[in-house]
């Protein structure tokens, strides 16, 4: 069952508050997205564990519900 | 041996692994094939394992990185990214510098 993007964007806010979380829907099936965010909170940590972080608040739908997710995360630029 | 030491003894003892769907020589997935073609584009060497052969596998990597999605790339024993962080770093330029601090060889030096 495909999730819709605002799901997706919910999750990611709910779990980090400060983000900019940017969407796009890839295919337009509700099933292959691309996202971006954007937290100050990820400032100090690894790629690795920025990603963890987003994997983390979508509670498990990663690679299960939500078959594709392209991820790209980072800091604020000052 | 159970599934974790198993891996743990893969990425330990080869310097560069990729866990993927499918084989290097035909991979199963755009993601893993994407890993694939950067690491030959590097022209490193690497050991792949298929996840797809073993359902122990495909859930004891996940698990042993705390990383819900396959390709998964080791250099060194430690876990690099997927398919996003590795493409990310390598047009960075970041991987190629991060293969030659850690000692591994690459042929073909950056095109980037």
């Amino acid at each position: 069952m495909p999730m819709d993007a605002g799901e997706i964007e919910r999750l990611i806010r709910a779990r980090i508050p400060d983000a900019q979380v940017t969407i796009r829907d890839l295919a337009g099936d509700g099933d292959h997205y691309a996202a971006t965010v954007i937290a100050e909170s990820f400032r100090g940590k690894s790629r690795v564990q920025q990603h963890q972080i987003v994997y983390e608040a979508l509670k498990g739908e990663m690679g299960g519900k939500l078959h594709a997710l392209a991820l790209q995360t980072g800091i604020p630029e000052r | 041996m159970s599934i974790d030491q198993f891996i743990d003894n893969e990425v330990k003892s080869n310097d560069v692994v990729l866990f993927m769907k499918g084989t290097p020589q035909f991979p199963m997935c755009g993601f893993s094939g994407q890993v694939v073609q950067i690491l030959d584009h590097l022209g490193v060497s690497y050991k792949g394992l298929n996840v797809l052969e073993s359902d122990e596998l495909r859930n004891g990597i996940k698990a042993y990185s705390n990383w819900p999605t396959i390709p998964q790339l080791y250099v060194k024993g430690e876990f690099v990214g997927g398919c996003d962080i590795v493409r990310e770093m390598f047009q960075a330029g970041e991987l190629q510098s991060l293969l030659k601090e850690k000692g591994v060889a690459a042929n073909a030096d950056s095109a980037a």
